[in-house]
C-alpha cells in the first residue's frame, strides 16, 4: 500500500494549475480522501499530482462552492447540505475531503453528488480549453465515471439558493454510521412537488418523482452487503419517508 | 491493588509508543515486500524478475528451511512460503527486498509469476464432497482429522429422553483486527550463526520451537524480542510466527537485516482469522426442560493448511462443550477440514464463540419448542455447585452461577418489560439471553486430544501452563518486575507495579515494570505469552509470588537487623518493621543486602532478585477416556439484552445490554470493565457486521475497513456491567481471565434478542440489515 511514482506540482495561481492538468498522467489533488487511497492501492498511477488546495480562485463559498472547500466548511450554505454532512465520512475526512472532489470521485453512495442532484445544481469544469457547466445529473454517468475530461478540473459545483418554503429531508442506511450508504435518499418539497433523489442503489444517482414513484423499476445493485430487492425495499420504505419528511417540513 | 491510572496512558496517547515501526533499525536494513497470490487454488510455475531486482523465491526460501512442526501430524506440509501450489488468496509466492517499502513494491509489479489455476473449493462441506478438488494431493484428502468422544452415556440417554431437539448452526470466519498490523525486523548474524528478530509477536512461545525447528537452528539461536508497545492483537498476532521464520531465512539468504510491515490490504487477506465451523448438535431433553445429553457433530474450517498451533481452536473448549449446564452424557463428533482460504489462527474468543452459538441458541429453542420460560429451562440446567467436573473432563474451580444470574436478574426484568411496551406499539423488539463459561489460562496439553491416546502417549503427554515473572530489588530499594506476558495494550504494566507495591508496602509509582520481552534474558516457558485470559490469573499471581519471595528474604533480614520476632516484621508506607522506633526505611534495609553482605545473619540468602515459575497443577494431560481440563479456571457470565429491529431497513439496534461475570478476584476494576467493553464490541461486531466474504472462486472481497466492518463508538453499546467475586482457589491471587468471555457470550445473546424479535426459528451472522430485512414480512 505505497503509491507508485509521481511527481508534485503546487501551483500558484489556476491558469498554472490548468496547465499542468492538460499533461497526460496529470491528476488534481484535492482533499486526497480518495485519490490518495486509490494510489496506495496502485488503482490511481498519475504520473503528476497538482494540489490545488491553496489556490485562492478556488475558495468560494457561497452558491459557487470552489474546489479548495473542505467538506467541514459545508455548515450552514444549504439546509440539504447541512442534514447530509454528519453522513459524509467521519469529522477527520471532511476535515480533508472537499465537495467537488467527491463529485469528481462520482461514487453512486456518496451523499454530496446526491445531494447536489436532488437541488438541480450544476457543475462548473475548467481546462487550458475553456470553462463549461453541467447540469449535475448529467455528469454523473456510471459508477466512478463522470463527464470530466481528462484535462477538466471541477473548479466549483454550484447549488440554488435555498428556499425558505421548500421542505427538504435526507435519510440514510449505512452498516455504520459514516459508511458508504447502502441507500441514501435527499428529498426536496416545493411548490413543483417533491423531488426524491436515490443514492447508493443504481450506478448513480438516480432522481424521482417523490409522488409516485416504483421502486421495482429502478436498476438496483447487487453486492454482497446487499442485494437488489434489499435496496428496492430500501427505497420503497425508507425512500417513502423521507419523502413524507421533507413535506412535513414544507411550508 | 488500588485500580489506579494506567502508566501505559501518557506516552500511548502523547504518541510517544515505541512500536515496532518506531525502533531504530540496525544498518544496512533493507525492507521486505511480499509477493502474494492472487488465486486461491493454482500450481506455481517459473518466478523471474528483470536484473537487479532483489528476488527470494518460494523455492529459494524453502531451501534452507523445514516444514512446520504441527501437534496433528499429516501429509499437509506448511511453509511460510508456496513452493509447488498456492491454496489461498494472499499466500506468500516470493519476497523482494529494496532500499526502503516503496521500491520494494516498485519492484513487486516486475516479477513475473506463472500460474496454472486449479479450481478452488471455499466451503468445509464442498471439502469433504466427492470429488472435490485436493488441496494437498500427498494427504489424499481435505479431511486433516476426524475423532469421536463419547463420554457418560449419550445413547442411554437419547434413547430415555422424552424430546430430542437439535439445531445446525453455520459460524462464520471473522476476527479481532488490531490497530496495528504485523511487522518485524530479522537479522541474521552469521559468526554465531544465530537469528535476532523483533517482533510484536503475542505467543503462545510454545511457537518458539516449532520457529527454530523450521530455520533448522537450535532454539538458542533464535533470539526473538518484543517491541516496547504492540497496537493490539487478539491472538492474531500469534499468525506473525509463520512471517517471522519467512524473513528470517530471508536476512540470511541476503545476507542483510530484514525489516517487514504488514499493511491493511496484506492484514485483512491473509494475517489469518477465526475459524469458521458448521455445526450441529442435538439435545435429550426431559419434558420438565432438563437437558441429559448432548451430541455435537463439529466440522471446522481451518483454511489452506492446518498452521500450529491449530487445530487448537476446535478443542479449547473441549473440556467444556456443557458449557454453563451440569449434563453428564456428551457425545462428540470433530471433523477438520481444509479449504482454499487463509490458515485460521489464534483470536480472541479462540473457539468459544462457535460452541456457545449452538449450544445457546439451542437452549433458546428447547425452551420455545417446550413452551417454557427460557431462563427457567437454563436455571434448570445449571451447574449447581463448584467445583465441579464436568464429562469431558473440565474441572470448574468457583463461582455461584445462579447467583451471578440473580444479579441480571433486575435488567431482565427491565427489558421484558421494554419488550412489551414495544411490541404494544407494534414495534419489532426482543430479549435475548446467554450463558457462558470463560476458561482462562489455557493447558498446554489440550491440543493433544485431538491425538488417539496411544499417539500421546508415544509422542510424550503434554500438559501445564508456565508462567514466569522476576522481581529485583536495586541498592536504593528501588524494584523492578519483569514477566513474560507481552502485552498489547492491556495495562500489564500498572497490574503488575500495584501487586508489587501491595507485597511491599510501597506506592505503585514506586515500581518500574519492563514488559519488552527478550527470549534470551527473561524467564519463560513454552506457555509465555498474551492469551487465554494468562495475565491476571497466571502472570499477576507468579509476580505476587516471586515479590514474596524476596518479601521474606527481607523480613528476616529487618527481624535481625531491628531485632524484632519475625511474626511482627511488617511493609507498610515505604518502612519495614513494627511501627515508629523499632522499624527502619525499605530502602536502607534492601541497601544492607547490596553493600553489607558480610553483615547479613546467617541462613539469610542475600541475592535481592527472585524468578519464579507456576503451573497449576489441576493441568494433567488428556487422559486414556480423552478427559481434558483444558485450562486452569473457569470464569462465569451471564448477558442479557434488547434489541429492536427496524422494520423498515432491517437495522439490529442494541437497546441495551447487561453482562454479569464472575473472574474470581478482580485485580483492577476499570481494567476488568474496559476488558468487557472491549470484547463485547468484537462481539458485536461478530453478531451485526464482520465476515469475510470469499466469492466462489475463492476470491476474500472484504479487504479493507470499507468492506470488513468493525463497529465503531457509534455501534457498540454502553453496557452495564456487574461483577460478583468468587476467588478461584487454584490461583495464587484468586484471579480468573475476563479478556475474552463476551466475544464468547455476546453474538449468540444478541442472536437469540433478533430471534425473539422476528419470531424466527434460524438466524445466521453476521445480521446484517439485508439479511434481517429478508425475515422480515
Amino acid at each position: 500500500m505505497k503509491p507508485p511514482p509521481f511527481d508534485y506540482l503546487r501551483p500558484e495561481r489556476l491558469g498554472e494549475a490548468l496547465e499542468a492538468l492538460a499533461a497526460d498522467g496529470a491528476a488534481a489533488l484535492a482533499g486526497g480522501q480518495s485519490l490518495i487511497a486509490m494510489l496506495n492501492m496502485r488503482l490511481a498511477r498519475p504520473g503528476l499530482l497538482v494540489d490545488i488546495m491553496h489556490l485562492s480562485e478556488l475558495r468560494e463559498r457561497g452558491a459557487r462552492i470552489g474546489a479548495a472547500v473542505r467538506q467541514a466548511e459545508l455548515a450552514g450554505l444549504h439546509p440539504l447540505i447541512d442534514l447530509a454532512l454528519p453522513h459524509v465520512g467521519h469529522y477527520q475526512t471532511r476535515s480533508r475531503g472537499t465537495f467537488c472532489g467527491s463529485v469528481a470521485h462520482g461514487d453512486p453512495a456518496a451523499e454530496l453528488p446526491l445531494c447536489l442532484v436532488a437541488l438541480g445544481g450544476r457543475v462548473h469544469l475548467a481546462s487550458a480549453r475553456g470553462e463549461r457547466a453541467l447540469n449535475a445529473i448529467d455528469f454523473f454517468e456510471g459508477p466512478l465515471m463522470t463527464a470530466r475530461e481528462e484535462d477538466e478540473l471541477i473548479a466549483a459545483v454550484e447549488l440554488p439558493p435555498p428556499d425558505p418554503r421548500a421542505g427538504y429531508a435526507f435519510r440514510e442506511v449505512a452498516l455504520r454510521h459514516g459508511d458508504f450508504a447502502l441507500a441514501a435518499f435527499a428529498a426536496v418539497a416545493d411548490g413543483d412537488g417533491v423531488r426524491l433523489a436515490v443514492g447508493g442503489v443504481a450506478d448513480t444517482p438516480v432522481v424521482l418523482d417523490g409522488l409516485a414513484f416504483d421502486a421495482d423499476a429502478i436498476d438496483a445493485r447487487d453486492d454482497f452487503h446487499a442485494d437488489a430487492a434489499y435496496r428496492r425495499r430500501l427505497v420503497a420504505r425508507v425512500g417513502r419517508a423521507t419523502v413524507e419528511e421533507a413535506l412535513s417540513c414544507r411550508a | 491493588m488500588t485500580g489506579g491510572e494506567r502508566v501505559e496512558d501518557r506516552a500511548l496517547l502523547g504518541g510517544r509508543g515505541r512500536f515496532i515501526d518506531d525502533l531504530p533499525q540496525p544498518p544496512r536494513t533493507l525492507h521486505a515486500a511480499i509477493l502474494r497470490s492472487p488465486h486461491a487454488h493454482a500450481r506455481l510455475g517459473g518466478i523471474t524478475a528483470p536484473e537487479g531486482v532483489r528476488l527470494f523465491t518460494g523455492q529459494d526460501i524453502a531451501a534452507g528451511l523445514r516444514p512446520f512442526i504441527a501437534a496433528l501430524r499429516t501429509p499437509m506440509r506448511h511453509f511460510p512460503v508456496a513452493t509447488d501450489k498456492v491454496r489461498y488468496v494472499g499466500e506468500p509466492v516470493a519476497v523482494v527486498l529494496a532500499e526502503d517499502r516503496y521500491r520494494a513494491e516498485d519492484a513487486l509489479e516486475l516479477v513475473e509469476v506463472e500460474y496454472e489455476p486449479l479450481p478452488a473449493v471455499v466451503s468445509p462441506l464442498a471439502a469433504l464432497a466427492d470429488g472435490a478438488p485436493l488441496l494437498h494431493e500427498a494427504a489424499g484428502t481435505n479431511l486433516a482429522n476426524r475423532r469421536r468422544f463419547s463420554y457418560g452415556d449419550p445413547d442411554g440417554a437419547f434413547t430415555a429422553a422424552e424430546r430430542r431437539i437439535s439445531i445446525e448452526v453455520r459460524y462464520p470466519r471473522s476476527a479481532v483486527t488490531p490497530i496495528e498490523c504485523f511487522g518485524l525486523i530479522a537479522v541474521w548474524d552469521p559468526d554465531a550463526g544465530a537469528f535476532e528478530v523483533t517482533a510484536p509477536f503475542q505467543g503462545p512461545f510454545a511457537l518458539h520451537p516449532v520457529m527454530a525447528a523450521a530455520l533448522g537452528v537450535p532454539a538458542n539461536r533464535l533470539r526473538l524480542r518484543t517491541p516496547p508497545d504492540s497496537g493490539g492483537s487478539f491472538g492474531i498476532k500469534q499468525g506473525l510466527a509463520p512471517y517471522i521464520v519467512l524473513m528470517a531465512a530471508v536476512a540470511r539468504l541476503a545476507g542483510r537485516p530484514v525489516k517487514w510491515i504488514e499493511d491493511r490490504l496484506e492484514h485483512l487477506t491473509a494475517a489469518g482469522s477465526a475459524t469458521n465451523r458448521e455445526t450441529r448438535l442435538e439435545a435429550a431433553v426431559m419434558a420438565d426442560g432438563r437437558v441429559t445429553a448432548l451430541r455435537y457433530r463439529q466440522l471446522e474450517d481451518c483454511g489452506a493448511y492446518i498452521k500450529a498451533p491449530e487445530p487448537a481452536t476446535l478443542y479449547r473448549m473441549h473440556g467444556a462443550m456443557t458449557g454453563a449446564y451440569d449434563i453428564a452424557n456428551l457425545e462428540v463428533e470433530n471433523s477438520i477440514a481444509v479449504t482454499n482460504k487463509t490458515p485460521s489462527g489464534l483470536n480472541r474468543g479462540f473457539g468459544g464463540p462457535q460452541v456457545y452459538f449452538a449450544l445457546e441458541r439451542l437452549m433458546h429453542r428447547i425452551a420455545d419448542r417446550l413452551g417454557l420460560d427460557r431462563l427457567e429451562v437454563l436455571r434448570r440446567n445449571l451447574v449447581q455447585r463448584t467445583p465441579y467436573r464436568t464429562a469431558s473432563g473440565a474441572l470448574y474451580d468457583s463461582g455461584d452461577f445462579g447467583a451471578v444470574i440473580d444479579l441480571a436478574r433486575p435488567a431482565l426484568k427491565e427489558l421484558h418489560a421494554r419488550r412489551a411496551a414495544a411490541r404494544a406499539e407494534g414495534r419489532l423488539y426482543g430479549v435475548g439471553l446467554a450463558a457462558a463459561v470463560e476458561p482462562t489460562v489455557s493447558n498446554m496439553g489440550y491440543i493433544t486430544t485431538v491425538l488417539e491416546h496411544e499417539d500421546r502417549l508415544a509422542g510424550g503427554l503434554k500438559n501445564g501452563a508456565f508462567a514466569a515473572a522476576t522481581v529485583a530489588i536495586d541498592p536504593h530499594g528501588g524494584i523492578t518486575v519483569t514477566a513474560d506476558s507481552t502485552p498489547q495494550g492491556q495495562g500489564h504494566r500498572t497490574v503488575l507495579a500495584e501487586v508489587a507495591a501491595g507485597a511491599f508496602g510501597l506506592a505503585p509509582a514506586d515500581i518500574r515494570v519492563v514488559t519488552e520481552f527478550d527470549s534470551a534474558r527473561d524467564a519463560w516457558s513454552i506457555a509465555a505469552g498474551n492469551y487465554s485470559c494468562r495475565f491476571a490469573p497466571a502472570v499477576a499471581g507468579t509476580a505476587w509470588r516471586a515479590a514474596s519471595v524476596l518479601r521474606e528474604r527481607l523480613a528476616r533480614l529487618a527481624a535481625a537487623r531491628l531485632d524484632l520476632p519475625l511474626e511482627d516484621v511488617r511493609f507498610e508506607g515505604g518502612r519495614v518493621g513494627a511501627g515508629p522506633g523499632r522499624d527502619m526505611p525499605f530502602a536502607r534495609l534492601a541497601g544492607l543486602a547490596h553493600w553489607s553482605p558480610g553483615t547479613l545473619p546467617q541462613g539469610v540468602e542475600p541475592a535481592l532478585r527472585a524468578t519464579e515459575f507456576w503451573t497449576p497443577p489441576e493441568l494433567g494431560p488428556p487422559d486414556a477416556q480423552d478427559r481434558i481440563n483444558g485450562s486452569a479456571a473457569y470464569g462465569f457470565i451471564f448477558d442479557v439484552c434488547g434489541v429492536e429491529v427496524d422494520a423498515d431497513t432491517g437495522r439490529v439496534r442494541i437497546d441495551r445490554y447487561t453482562t454479569a461475570h464472575d473472574a474470581g478476584r478482580l485485580l483492577h476494576r476499570p481494567m476488568a470493565d474496559g476488558q468487557v467493553r472491549g470484547s463485547l464490541s468484537n462481539g458485536v461486531g461478530a453478531a451485526l457486521f464482520e465476515v469475510f466474504v470469499y466469492d466462489g472462486a475463492g476470491q476474500p472481497l472484504a479487504g479493507s475497513f470499507a468492506d470488513y466492518p468493525p463497529p465503531t463508538a457509534c455501534e457498540t453499546p454502553d453496557p452495564e456491567i456487574l461483577h460478583l467475586e468468587s476467588p478461584s482457589p487454584f490461583t495464587p491471587l484468586g484471579a480468573k481471565g475476563i479478556g475474552e468471555g463476551n466475544t464468547m457470550s455476546a453474538p449468540v445473546c444478541i442472536a437469540n434478542a433478533v430471534a425473539d424479535a422476528l419470531g424466527a426459528e434460524d438466524v445466521e451472522l453476521p445480521l446484517t440489515p439485508a439479511r434481517v430485512a429478508a425475515l422480515l414480512p
